[in-house]
């Protein structure tokens, strides 16, 4: 895998942009998941039905990952010494943190009152 | 790529607080990855239906699972202190060792009293619904 240099730039700075906005998202998000841990079934859908948190879960959601994903691939890069061995894990992570985001997405929109 | 030198060496140092608060943000942040995943089994369990939720609250309930969420809640805390942290001496701040010694005991204190608030928080909200 051929890494260029300005790539890393954007790397860096996207992980910083990504852990900004995450500041006052990852807080809320803690808060509610905290509240909503107890809660009945029925309270957790009525909370989730609004179009409004829907998009802000779904915002914290995808920025959550994307700065996961980052993140793994820094640790993966420092420390999977195998070319090959580290590319691949690099690949399944990014996927993976795809296919998660998309889980949340679809199911965020699928969340509805019953 | 294979040429150039891999850092950290982490079995030649001798640990010091600086080092250690470098390794539990990574190893915090593997945890809160793991944290994000069973952020999304929650979200499924919601939208898959009332069944499917109560499961996932009774694990979560468990005293297994409060274990489990002990940990998040300590990593998340340790993440977003440190991540401060990390931020301040992004744009400059905070670089002398006198100071980076001071933020990082000032990191594990906050971390322990959010923590604590969260917690005690929880239990508080806890009766809510109840």
């Amino acid at each position: 895998m051929k890494v260029k240099s300005e790539k890393g730039v954007g790397h860096w700075l996207i992980q910083r942009i990504t852990a900004v906005l995450l500041i006052p998202l990852s807080l809320w998000a803690a808060a509610v998941f905290l509240a909503y841990i107890t809660a009945p079934y029925s309270a957790a859908q009525i909370w989730l039905s609004s179009p409004y948190i829907k998009s802000a879960v779904i915002v914290f959601t995808v920025l959550m990952f994307y700065h996961g994903y980052l993140g793994i691939q820094v640790i993966l890069e420092d420390y999977v010494p195998n070319e090959k061995t580290r590319t691949y894990l690099i690949y399944f992570t990014r996927l993976f943190s795809f296919f998660m985001t998309v889980l949340a997405i679809i199911s965020i929109i699928q969340i509805q009152l019953s | 790529m294979a040429e150039r030198p891999l850092s950290p060496h982490l079995q030649i140092y001798k640990i010091q607080i600086t080092s250690l608060l470098s390794i539990l943000h990574r190893l915090t942040g593997m945890i809160l990855y793991g944290g994000a995943v069973l952020w999304v089994v929650w979200l499924m369990g919601l939208a898959n239906g009332k069944d499917s939720y109560d499961a996932i609250q009774k694990i979560l309930l468990h005293p297994v699972g409060l274990i489990v969420l002990l940990g998040w809640s300590l990593s998340f805390f340790y993440h977003f202190c440190n991540g401060i942290r990390h931020l301040c001496w992004d744009m400059g701040y905070g670089y002398d060792i006198k100071t980076v010694r001071q933020t990082g005991w000032f990191v594990i204190i906050m971390t322990i009293l959010l923590t604590m608030f969260t917690w005690m928080l929880g239990r508080t909200w806890g009766f809510i619904w109840t």
